[in-house]
């Protein structure tokens, strides 16, 4: 046809000749890239996103400056919708919470909505404050006690743990403190180290992990007995643990036990009624009994103010 | 021999100016002309069968005691299941929806190597819709050329109140779309009610705002634009061809050199079987010109066919001048052969390879969901501690335990000890001293409880591994058991 036409074309803007259409001039191994006009609705969409996000920056914070980003006109920020979460979410358990307040803690356990909720609160408290020196599952270890077995040196019911989570071991900062300590029999020369080693030997036999030793148990009746029981299974209101069982704080080797009986270690745990709020107390003691070796009370005060699960 | 008026399609065919193109192009309204025949009549059917078992379903009743609505098919995303009749998938069994995804996708593959692009000309949702909407075009505004001429016209009042009537009967459709659809997730009688009387969720009000919306605009102006720059299934269809696919197809070498029927009569032998009447594009929802070829825009409805086989009754030509063929076919025509049954496409080695697949993966899932238990067990170990030395030197391990009761009744479940010589157990809710070989549990219908479970044994037992065990304690005694770990101290302590 007309060659010459064509390539005048050709120099201007080459044109596919099967549709007409202008070539963009981008190929790919022989495939060539068609100038064809975009459907108008794509075009419009397109259009309507550019106004979108102009209007989404003039809302909502968006530009970075130098100091802080653009605040935009709405003055949200995603600080502060949290923040407005946070407040929600404890207006939501708000009714829950002053339950748990109003709830002495023996009646807990009758509960069974607010007894979860509190294991459940105290959990994650324990979580915050407790693992640092009981660990994650709280086993403790050498020196911190192991809240998960039923050996308990103060009482292992909710009321008890409450109290020593409350009042603390040895601390300063409570005059109701749990308090307790153990002479140093060697260290303070009340007993030699022959007698130190054969009470250890009485002591270990108590629970089969030593040859019984007469003159171990003569010393250990007129020393020991008096605060650990001629039974040896511990007072618990003066602290003294069980010594016929199977759990040592501070180690059930020979050498352990002698040191504790020849300069023993004293361990101390803060009260907590100044960081934590009774509340947070109450839930944290419904989750250390709830591991486990929790103990039942041995009677329950009935207090007719007390308002129980209506539950059947 | 090959008709000497075909033409050749890799040779350029006319050459038009080059224009300044626009920024964008408008649409070209389509305006499908009304059209009897056999494809025609199926598709009537499978828009019928599509929208009845679409409409429909969700209101098909089935009794599930009181435990769970009495709907046969429901997707219930609260409680986390799905009712399919009498089949109950849970979370966990997921892996059945994941397995029907897979049979659908490998039923596409299977369906568009036998038929082509079936599902985009009659079942796809956008093409069945796109048809209700252009009937009701057809009812309102009246047949092809009416529309096209109320389309020029200037707006008047006439106009403006046969467009607003129009497209208020497209949102009364729309609006029974999106309706339709949050009935599958909830129980439909009593969600009819609360949306009614403005107490169901907001998201039900929200999906029904958003399905009316798009099905108005979708299926009411974009139509044909969907399929072609909106969808992706054209490009994965097409590149699923082969050329024993059918596809619907021009018979150029019969059909060229078009001419009027004035000019096909007066000289025969230079024309052929087209006589250019444009029938087949007329009535073409997608608005394509088949005898360009194979195109994106084309979804095999075969409308066409229908259209040009009545032009062929009435000009005394033989049928089938556009027809389903495949390019293998094509060629064997093109060359002078005879037309070959299409049944012979239809089973070829592909095609039984992919129904191989898709058969075995619907068997496989029909046998698992046959055999499935409805009683489950899984345990989870406490790993801190691994294990707990109590006061009397006795060592406890605590595990987690979930039993599922997977029946619309309530069953109680016995859990078990098997092996661990004097190991005993109890659990939050009995004192320990009450700990056995075995507790039973009452689960609530269709649900999970979970047990924390204390697992004693005496004074220098070993570590060993041991099992637990779910009975159900019903007629049925369905068990499932799982092996689990004993901790202890060992020598290292």
């Amino acid at each position: 046809m007309a060659n010459k036409q064509d390539n005048a074309a050709n120099e201007q803007a080459r044109v596919d000749e099967a549709t007409g259409t202008e070539f963009v001039g981008h190929e790919w191994d022989g495939i060539e890239e068609l100038d064809t006009p975009m459907p108008r609705w794509w075009v419009w969409s397109f259009y309507a996103t550019i106004v979108w996000g102009i209007v989404y920056v003039i809302l909502y914070p968006a530009w970075p400056m130098i100091e802080k980003g653009t605040e935009g006109v709405l003055g949200w920020s995603s600080r502060g919708q949290f923040a407005e979460e946070m407040q929600a979410e404890e207006a939501r358990r708000a009714p829950l919470m002053a339950a748990l307040a109003r709830i002495p803690i023996e009646r807990l356990p009758e509960n069974s909505e607010q007894m979860r909720a509190a294991i459940a609160g105290g959990a994650a408290a324990f979580k915050v404050n407790c693992v640092q020196c009981h660990g994650a599952g709280a086993a403790g270890s050498k020196g911190y006690p192991n809240l998960n077995d039923d050996d308990w040196i103060w009482g292992g019911d909710l009321k008890a743990i409450e109290y020593t989570l409350t009042h603390g071991i040895r601390w300063s900062g409570s005059d109701e403190t749990r308090l307790s300590y153990m002479p140093a029999f060697g260290r303070d020369g009340m007993l030699t180290r022959d007698q130190i080693s054969d009470v250890t030997s009485h002591v270990l036999s108590l629970s089969g992990n030593s040859e019984p030793n007469a003159n171990g148990a003569a010393i250990y009746d007129t020393q020991c007995a008096f605060c650990h029981q001629p039974s040896a299974t511990g007072n618990r209101d003066l602290g003294a643990p069980n010594l016929a069982d199977a759990i040592w704080l501070y180690g059930g080797s020979r050498a352990e036990v002698e040191q504790q009986i020849y300069n023993p270690a004293h361990g101390a745990m803060p009260g907590w009624k100044d960081r934590l709020n009774p509340v947070t107390i109450k839930m944290l003691a419904a989750y250390i009994h709830s591991r486990g070796g929790g103990e039942d009370f041995v009677e329950v005060a009935a207090d007719p103010e007390v308002q129980v699960d209506e539950q059947p | 021999m090959s008709n000497p008026n075909a033409v050749d399609w890799t040779k350029p065919q006319q050459l038009k100016p080059p224009e300044p193109g626009p920024l964008y192009e408008k649409r070209k309204a389509v305006h499908p002309q009304r059209i009897d025949g056999t494809f025609r009549r199926f598709k009537w059917l499978v828009m019928l069968v599509t929208l009845g078992v679409y409409y429909i379903t969700p209101w098909i009743r089935w009794d599930r005691g009181p435990y769970a609505p009495d709907q046969a098919v429901l997707i219930d995303l609260a409680n986390r299941r799905f009712y399919m009749f009498n089949i109950e998938i849970w979370p966990h069994e997921f892996y059945f929806v994941a397995g029907m995804l897979i049979m659908a996708g490998i039923g596409l593959f299977l369906v568009t190597s036998a038929v082509g692009r079936a599902w985009c000309g009659y079942s796809c949702p956008q093409t069945v819709w796109t048809d209700v909407f252009q009937h009701i075009d057809r009812f309102v505004d009246g047949d092809r050329n009416a529309r096209m001429r109320l389309d020029k016209a200037p707006w008047g009042p006439k106009k403006i109140a046969r467009r607003s009537f129009k497209w208020m009967i497209y949102l009364i459709i729309s609006f029974w779309t999106g309706g339709a659809w949050i009935m599958y997730f909830a129980d439909a009688p009593t969600l009819t009610v609360d949306f009614w009387t403005g107490q169901a969720a907001g998201v039900a009000y929200a999906t029904v705002a958003i399905l009316t919306a798009t099905t108005f605009i979708l299926g009411g102006f974009l139509r044909e634009q969907v399929c072609i720059y909106m969808c992706p299934w054209p490009r994965i269809q097409t590149a699923m061809l082969d050329e024993k696919s059918l596809i619907v197809t021009y018979k150029d070498w019969r059909g060229e050199k078009r001419g009027s029927l004035k000019k096909a009569l007066k000289s025969p032998e230079e024309f052929g079987d087209c006589i250019d009447c444009n029938q087949c594009v007329a009535v073409c929802p997608t608005g394509v010109d088949i005898r360009e070829g194979a195109q994106i825009g084309c979804i095999t409805c075969a409308l066409c066919i229908d259209a040009c086989d009545r032009v062929m009754d009435e000009i005394g030509k033989p049928r089938g001048l556009i027809d389903y063929a495949t390019m293998e076919d094509c060629e064997h025509e093109a060359a002078g052969g005879e037309p070959r049954p299409i049944a012979k496409t239809l089973f070829r080695p592909r095609t039984l390879i992919y129904f191989a697949i898709w058969g075995a993966i619907g068997a496989a899932m029909l046998f698992a969901l046959g055999v499935r238990s409805h009683t489950e067990l899984t345990v989870e170990q406490d790993r801190n501690p691994p294990f707990m030395l109590m006061s009397n030197g006795s060592v406890r391990n605590a595990y987690t335990v979930r039993l599922r009761n997977m029946e619309s009744r309530p069953r109680d479940m016995e859990i078990a000890i098997k092996g661990l010589e004097g190991g005993t157990m109890w659990s939050d809710d009995i004192p320990q001293s009450e700990a056995a070989r075995s507790l039973v549990r009452e689960v609530a219908p269709d649900a999970t409880r979970i047990v924390r479970l204390y697992v004693v044994a005496p004074q220098q037992t070993p570590s060993q591994s041991f099992t637990l065990t779910v009975t159900s304690q019903d007629e049925q005694q369905e068990q499932d058991s799982s092996e689990v770990r004993f901790e202890a101290p060992g020598e290292q302590s």
